[in-house]
């Protein structure tokens, strides 16, 4: 039993903005304070402190495949920070792809308590859920890459909707995947054969179909299937010059079945095509201001060291050969691909400054921030330990406009930014890092501090350097234990791993048992990963 | 009683094929269907009767193992766990565990088959795909260095040369096999074309290849080839839809070592400008794949890892078993699942004879004899369940098709990590 | 005829198979317990096959008989083995990775 008594509290799902209240926890939940018999109970005073739920992160890449080859590729990432251990810790290492053990301390000490894994191919996910084992203090969940499976392209193909339907539940459940991810849809497929996607309607080589139809089947699917969470969107054409244009479109498409759309930021640039893109934040925000079921999480770029990591083959391909350097590309059959390039952001570099600049407007324009969330894309525009700098560029102007100043002068020039006096308050920083990701993802328990919540919180010092206050919380409570205390870690538990498994006919696994013979060299009986071989987990239901 | 298992994962080789059928009678494997000659052997060969460990030379119960394998970590300044290449991830995951927790240097035997690989990678990155991208798309599939009808004796039918896929309908028909090597192989027997080169020529021939390419002709003489042939093959390079280069140790083993293997992935990489082209290292053990990623997200580092200082450190020729042991800087070895002895150098072997050694292993595969402590465990695949990743990094789930008798590597590992913390 | 031979080693069926047998087994200790030589060199040592001959390098020395096989002039193949590493050196040049394929071996008949 703990209780954390006096402490200005920020609960945004309930609605309470700052008010003075005690938090009651027993068994890991929060309860009524007449649950508790306080005579036993330990005593948090946070009186003179901030208490909001413990962090939600909605896209961070800290688990599996693309990221271990990150680590593997860049013994450089790892001499960026080490860890001894201790009595209670193990060691690490790594700046942008953090060990395992180290992510799990890394993000409590952020006083993070949720982080969802952005991308797994179903194909590797058991990797995946080896290393969420090793993550510790956090509760996770991975999203399964969908948009380039050659089934569910058959099925469209073949006009036989139920039939994706009843594969998607199979799958995303076989994976124990908690969200269906589009990566550039159509487009990682068009790569196996040195092409791409540029368009909706372009035509994906092989299967006759769509980004277009794609999208919007999964759309329906995961509309159908009442997943938690909407579907999860990295759309076409990352990081060009004009992209916005094709991500309004793609939202336009996708509103009326709801849709997450991730790293927006390197989603909406203007600027011809070839040419050095330009910030269309006014443009995508105004798009995202005006439809009710888009969201977003913003991929803002913190300077330094980050390495670029993601499904979509051939936007690192053409990464890699615009910066040169190392490259990792590794084809996934029947089912998706993918790429890593290291990079470094530079406030001197005009693009970057750009890229900054488009991410912090996206912050400051879009009016809802129920509908803009905090991320980094870890560790692709940026660590998630770059979470407490963005946070004090949104609340303070001066600091905002400090930073600008160091941009080199093509970036500054026509820039948004200095005449956005918006100043982020401590109950929107609660709403983008907890209570928004939190209900978008669908999680009833997580992001708040309602009665029956998980009893994941965060306990701040109040600070005026507010990068400060958010890097070292004094507090952190992780399913009602204490984890973090005055700073420091102290306890090293496991987290649950959060996954959904729809209902679906049987009689799709004869249809399944076939494409496996003919398209992979694994047989479908050793596809699915049970629950009873991964570490602690959580079914969540789909109602 | 007798019953038959089907899809079972054979661990011998990197191939991990899935659709091995297994009978048993009372216990005992008395069929296998699909495997090949090494698989089979490995089944069939297989005892899985209860045996107990061996503490210099004397049968003891577990605990008193235990308790002596813990004792000699905790004693030893500069203690080393190698292997971990036929073991489960399981397992890999609770040796990087004890690792850290001693201090110790922790390395498997990647060290002595693809280390320069991974140096490689590190160097330059990779362009690679799973196997089943090759069986549905490469048209072109070269083998350097490698002698795949020896060593993963079925990736050719199922995921390479002679496999049917997608884009290959006719399957050997439809694609073009090269071999590389320096001698003539059961592979290079079945190529379309051989390239024999003279031994320690990979390099020059590799950088050669990505001058040809790039449109530029070499203006010095290689041993043993000839300017043709290389033009030839550069065109084909070039030409091809979707190629593969798998190569093995004829590069890692070889003079130039991880330099050869950073040629190789510069010129695939190149490659993706012209057509699609990925590169894949023939990884030989189950689960060596396994042990590079386990370490790699544990550590940091796929091989070769130190926690001698309290934070992982990578040290490739510093941290590495064969260099560790032939400097005698290891004062105790804990031996997992591998065969160092035969396998190591004299000099390097030789100095395991002389520290206290622990060795943990399915006692089928034989024990060195020279071990203070042996314990002998049940093996993955066969009578343990237990993850394996596959050499293009699929993981797989085994099965156990024999009740267990020993206790497996994991269950001897928690055990060992709760004694040696009592120490 | 050359002074030195190139000495390369591998896998082998049979070596793998001896494996599963143990590394104490008469099958694991035959097939990794000869060398193959090429026909012409065979010849010019003045030897026949299944003679054994003394294989000498930086590292160490070692006696095996000769087994002839279709591989080019000046190279030697020993089935990885304990055999074979009596002559591999245990210099890795900083990779880790010793000279299991490439060490110089003197032959001389016994």
């Amino acid at each position: 039993m703990l209780g954390i008594t006096g402490g200005k509290v920020f609960d945004p799902i309930n609605g309470i903005d700052g008010r003075l209240m005690d938090i009651w926890i027993k068994d890991g939940k929060v309860v009524p304070e007449e649950m508790i018999d306080k005579s036993e109970a330990q005593i948090i005073d946070a009186s003179g402190k901030v208490v909001m739920p413990g962090g939600v992160d909605i896209h961070s890449h800290i688990a599996g495949a693309k990221v271990n080859s990150g680590r593997k590729m860049c013994p450089e990432d790892s001499l960026r920070l080490l860890r001894p251990r201790s009595q209670i810790t193990r060691s690490g290492s790594g700046l942008t792809v953090p060990s395992t053990h180290l992510t799990g301390y890394l993000y409590s000490e952020m006083g993070y308590t949720t982080v969802m894994e952005a991308a797994a191919a179903p194909l590797v996910a058991r990797h995946t859920h080896e290393e969420l084992e090793d993550i510790p203090n956090i509760d996770k969940g991975v999203f399964i890459t969908m948009g380039n499976n050659h089934f569910i392209m058959k099925c469209i193909r073949d006009g036989e909707l139920g039939k994706a339907k009843d594969y998607v539940a199979w799958l995303v459940g076989a994976a124990k995947g908690f969200a269906i991810k589009i990566v550039n849809p159509g487009g990682v497929e068009n790569w196996k054969y040195g092409k791409n996607v540029q368009n909706l309607d372009d035509e994906v080589i092989g299967f006759g179909v769509t980004p277009r139809q794609i999208l919007t089947t999964l759309g329906q699917i995961n509309k159908d299937l009442k997943l938690p969470h909407p579907l999860h969107i990295h759309g076409l054409r990352l990081g060009q010059a004009g992209n916005v244009d094709i991500t309004i479109e793609t939202m336009e498409l996708m509103n009326e079945f709801n849709g997450h759309f991730c790293h927006v930021q390197f989603m909406s640039y203007g600027g011809e095509r070839g040419s050095l893109p330009q910030s269309a934040s006014k443009k995508i925000a105004q798009a995202i201001n005006e439809k009710s079921g888009v969201s977003v999480d913003v991929g803002q770029i913190v300077f330094g060291p980050a390495t670029t990591m993601t499904s979509d083959g051939p936007a690192q391909f053409s990464l890699h050969q615009r910066i040169g350097g190392k490259w990792i590309n590794d084809d996934l059959e029947s089912e998706s691909g993918g790429g890593l390039a290291p990079l470094t952001f530079k406030r001197n570099n005009p693009l970057h400054g750009t890229m900054w600049l488009t991410g912090l407007e996206i912050f400051l324009l879009v009016d809802d921030p129920w509908k803009v969330f905090l991320t980094t894309d870890h560790p692709n525009a940026g660590p998630f330990l770059g979470y407490p700098q963005v946070i004090r560029l949104l609340m303070d102007r001066d600091y905002r406009t400090r930073e600008f100043e160091r941009l080199h002068t093509k970036a500054k020039k026509n820039a948004l930014l200095p005449e956005l006096k918006r100043e982020y308050t401590l109950y929107e920083i609660a709403i983008i890092t907890r209570g928004g990701p939190a209900r978008r993802l669908g999680l009833k328990n997580k992001g708040h501090l309602g009665i029956g919540a998980d009893a994941d919180l965060t306990v701040y010092l109040p600070d005026d350097d507010k990068e400060e206050m958010f890097s070292h919380p004094a507090w952190v409570v992780k399913d009602g234990e204490i984890v973090v205390k005055d700073g420091h870690l102290v306890r090293e538990q496991p987290g649950r791993t959060m996954y959904v498994s729809p209902n679906y006919d049987p009689q799709i696994e004869e249809d399944i048992k076939a494409h496996f013979k003919e398209s992979y060299t694994i047989s479908f009986e050793n596809y699915s990963i049970r629950s009873e071989h991964m570490g602690p987990n959580e079914k969540i239901s789909c109602d | 009683m007798s019953r038959i298992i089907e899809d079972v994962i054979c661990k011998f080789c990197g191939c991990l094929c899935d659709d091995i059928a297994v009978e048993t009678e009372d216990d005992h494997i008395v069929k296998i269907k699909r495997a090949c000659p090494n698989g089979r052997s490995m089944f069939l060969d297989y005892d899985s009767s209860f045996s107990k460990p061996l503490v210099n030379g004397r049968e003891v119960e577990w605990d008193e193992a235990i308790t002596a394998a813990a004792d000699i970590l905790d004693k030893a300044d500069s203690p080393l766990i190698y292997g971990l290449s036929s073991t489960s991830s399981e397992s890999q995951r609770k040796a990087v565990e004890l690792a850290d927790h001693l201090g110790a240097v922790i390395d498997s035997t990647s060290s002595v088959c693809h280390f320069p690989t991974s140096q490689a990678l590190q160097a330059v990155g990779e362009a690679t795909c799973t196997l089943g991208e090759v069986k549905n798309r490469a048209d072109l599939l070269i083998y350097w260095g490698c002698n795949p009808l020896v060593s993963h004796i079925r990736h050719f039918s199922r995921y390479s040369a002679n496999a049917k896929g997608m884009l290959l309908p006719n399957g050997r028909k439809d694609r073009t096999v090269v071999v590389v090597d320096v001698r003539p192989t059961a592979t290079s027997k079945v190529a379309d074309i051989f390239l024999q080169i003279k031994p320690e020529t990979d390099y020059e021939i590799l950088s050669s290849l990505r001058a040809l390419v790039h449109g530029k002709k070499p203006e010095y003489c290689i041993d043993g080839v000839n300017i043709e042939q290389l033009e030839q093959l550069a065109a084909m390079l070039k030409n091809c839809r979707y190629g593969v280069i798998f190569f093995g140790m004829g590069l890692t083993m070889s003079t130039g070592r991880s330099y050869n293997v950073t040629e190789l992935f510069t010129l695939v990489a190149e490659l993706n400008k012209f057509n699609r082209f990925s590169a894949m290292p023939m990884r030989g053990h189950g689960n060596v794949a396994g042990a590079d990623q386990v370490l790699t997200w544990l550590s940091g580092y796929p091989t070769a890892v130190s926690f001698a200082c309290g934070i992982p450190q990578i040290g490739p020729g510093e941290f590495t078993s064969v260099d560790m042991l032939a400097g005698k800087e290891i004062d105790a070895a804990f031996i997992i699942a591998s065969n160092p002895a035969v396998h190591f150098p004299h000099a390097a072997a030789s100095h395991l004879k002389k520290i206290p050694t622990i060795h943990m292993a399915p006692v089928s595969n034989g024990f060195t004899g020279d071990a203070d402590v042996i314990l002998p465990t049940a093996c993955y695949g066969i009578d343990a369940p237990g993850t394996s990743y596959r050499m293009d990094n699929v993981p797989l789930r085994l099965r156990s098709v024999l009740k267990k008798k020993r206790p497996t590597d994991e269950e001897v590992l928690i055990q060992i990590i709760k004694a040696v913390k009592k120490c | 005829m050359k002074k030195f031979f190139t000495l390369i080693t591998g896998r082998t069926k049979k070596q793998a198979h001896g494996l599963h047998k143990g590394i104490g087994s008469p099958d694991y200790i035959a097939a990794t317990s000869y060398v193959e030589i090429c026909p012409d060199d065979i010849a010019s040592l003045g030897i026949i096959e299944g003679q054994k001959v003394k294989l000498l390098s930086e590292a160490g020395s070692v006696e095996l008989a000769v087994h002839s096989a279709d591989i080019p002039i000046g190279l030697l193949f020993i089935p990885m083995g304990p055999a074979a590493n009596q002559l591999v050196g245990p210099e890795t040049f900083g990779t880790g990775m010793p000279s299991f394929k490439g060490m110089q071996i003197k032959v001389s008949p016994l």
